[in-house]
């Protein structure tokens, strides 16, 4: 077995073992990525030597006796709309293409000071905006599993890395469901935590009453260690919560007897494809054999999420991409005649065609005389589809349900319709809108031999309930152990 | 329709875009798709419901006026695509009359 394989806990033991050293962890990724990066093309940056010289600093703690903390070493991927200092931060447009942060984002230095490796920034669709990494303005990112099929969005890159054995764990951020539907889409595991749990300093503003930043990793015990070190209040995002950070390992419990899961059955309609019903049904029933009480619920207003989402999203991405007006980074147009003619050219350039009709469908939705009939009305519903979980979780302490409607897509099939593409989101997007907690792990296979992912959402703050059903789920299944052939 | 191309390019002109023509016409169709998918809020009596900005209840968060260290001036002017003097350089603003 290849070092690239394993995942950070293995790795951990052995480096503590002194049977590898971080600089080996280190070179393994980078050959395996030189093996399959020209497929997969999960990578925007590479930061190969940044990486060797912090994989020699955790050696020389090694040689010294020093203990080392769970991640350190590791090899991690940032997906590319986290700010690293002195590294390029393109979010994947044009727009960006040349900008070098001056500071790390709050996760990017949590890590660094944990001593975790960042090996490279990953692709992403442009702002965050998509479903597929079709969106991103240089190129798109292939699924592991069949490199003729997109590996989801819109942390595509990040989740295809991880998929790829291209990074051990990675991080991506979750709007809409851009980490669980890649994650499911590509067969890893992927956490959405409660909104405010993880700061979104440093993390290049799309939609911020709904962003949130959470890891992908090969299993549930990687994806908790993770949450232990990006979780936390920071004074420099004023919506971060004040709240202590369990222990979350401490929660990888076999055990799920005492769990009450609800199957909110609007999520199990219309739209959602037969095999992924099937899987998630077996998976399901796997639950109940292992001793969880489950039964139907109901969330009234979900069908209403979707549009929900498709005005308060764009409308704060309008307000948030305002910045980029080519006068303090990033692109500018050359040729321009006046200030206001500068503007416009360098984000007509610099933009891609989603992000262009986001912002327009944004800057109409919050427009004079729209305002009321189309934000106001749904952040109302927005109220409404918050409720609907807030009396579920009185009763349950989990909802499972499937990650995606489908599984990994064909390159291009839904590249045109853009409703279409935002059906991808269907089961992702009401988390987002009541700021809850989600995770995504594998639990099936379809026809084609493409990851089944089951999706289990639990209330404000109950991510340990969300690791201990999904770790119980991991540890009496062996979905997680297949991996991608490259 | 919702929205003709005259409003699409006044929202683009609001936005601070550019869109050739053909650009607004399919710019206009899929808007007036998305906006009618919207409509299916409309189902829904929100009369007495509050809106929602925040999943959670956020308050202001406040701090002591104290000067901190920030940025510094050539960091900051560093990605700038144009620069003179310690300033961002920009296309003429105001015009001088003769």
């Amino acid at each position: 077995m290849e070092l690239y394989e394993l995942t950070a806990h293995e790795l951990h033991e052995k480096l503590t073992a002194g049977e590898v050293s971080a600089e080996e962890v280190i070179n393994s990724i980078y050959q395996r990525i030189e093996e399959t990066e020209e497929d997969v093309k999960a990578y925007v940056t590479l930061t190969k030597e940044e990486a060797l010289n912090k994989a020699k600093k955790v050696d020389e703690r090694l040689a010294d006796g020093e203990d080392i903390n769970p991640l350190a070493g590791i090899p991690v991927a940032i997906k590319d709309n986290m700010c690293t200092e002195g590294i390029k931060t393109t979010c994947s447009s044009n727009i960006l293409h040349n900008f070098k942060p001056p500071y790390n984002a709050t996760v990017v230095q949590k890590l660094n000071d944990e001593d975790a490796v960042m090996i490279g920034k990953t692709n992403l669709d442009e702002f965050a905006m998509g479903s597929s990494t079709e969106n991103s303005g240089f190129f798109t990112t292939k699924n592991p599993w069949d490199l003729e099929r997109v590996p989801g969005g819109s942390s595509g890159g990040s989740a295809a890395a991880v998929a790829a054995n291209e990074a051990i764990i990675s991080l991506g951020s979750d709007t809409g469901g851009s980490i669980r539907q890649p994650a499911a889409l590509c067969g890893v595991v992927g956490m959405k935590p409660t909104y405010g749990f993880v700061s979104r300093y440093g993390l290049v503003a799309f939609a911020s009453s709904l962003d949130q930043i959470g890891p992908f990793s090969k299993d549930v015990e990687d994806c908790a260690l993770a949450l232990n070190y990006i979780c936390g209040h920071d004074p420099h995002d004023s919506t971060s919560v004040e709240r202590e950070v369990p222990d979350f390992t401490e929660s990888l419990v076999d055990d799920v007897s005492e769990m009450k899961v609800g199957i909110p059955k609007e999520y199990f309609g219309e739209g959602i494809d037969a095999e992924v019903k099937e899987a998630v049904e077996a998976a399901i029933a796997k639950l109940e054999e292992l001793g969880a009480t489950c039964e139907e619920v109901s969330l009234p207003h979900t069908e209403y999420a979707l549009p929900t989402y498709y005005l308060i999203a764009p409308a704060e991405a309008s307000s948030n991409l305002a910045r980029y007006d080519g006068v303090r980074y990033g692109y500018r147009a050359e040729g321009a005649n006046s200030l206001i003619d500068m503007f416009k050219k360098t984000r007509s350039e610099g933009f891609g065609d989603e992000v262009k009709r986001r912002i327009m469908l944004g800057t109409y939705a919050l427009s004079s005389g729209y305002y009321d009939a189309y934000y106001l009305k749904a952040q109302k519903v927005r109220t409404l589809i918050k409720d609907d979980f807030e009396k579920v979780f009185e009763e349950y302490d989990v909802l499972i349900s499937p990650t995606s409607p489908t599984t990994a897509f064909k390159i291009g099939e839904k590249s045109d319709d853009p409703l279409q593409m935002y059906m991808s989101d269907l089961c992702t997007i009401p988390a987002n809108l009541a700021g809850i907690p989600g995770i995504s792990i594998p639990c099936g296979f379809d026809n084609d031999g493409l990851p089944i992912g089951l999706q289990l959402l639990g209330n404000h703050f109950d991510e340990e309930k969300l690791i201990q059903v999904a770790y119980t789920f991991e540890q009496n299944t062996d979905f997680h152990k297949e991996s991608a052939e490259l | 329709m919702k929205i003709d191309q005259a409003t699409v390019e006044k929202v683009a002109m609001l936005a601070r875009l550019e869109l050739a023509s053909d650009e607004e016409e399919k710019m206009t169709e899929q808007l007036n798709d998305i906006l009618d998918y919207a409509d299916k809020l409309n189902e829904l009596d929100t009369e007495d419901v509050k809106p929602t900005a925040h999943a959670l209840p956020i308050k202001n968060v406040f701090r002591e006026d104290v000067v901190e260290e920030s940025l510094d001036r050539d960091i900051a002017l560093k990605n700038a695509p144009e620069k003179e003097s310690g300033s961002f350089k920009v296309p003429k603003v105001i015009e001088t009359g003769e």
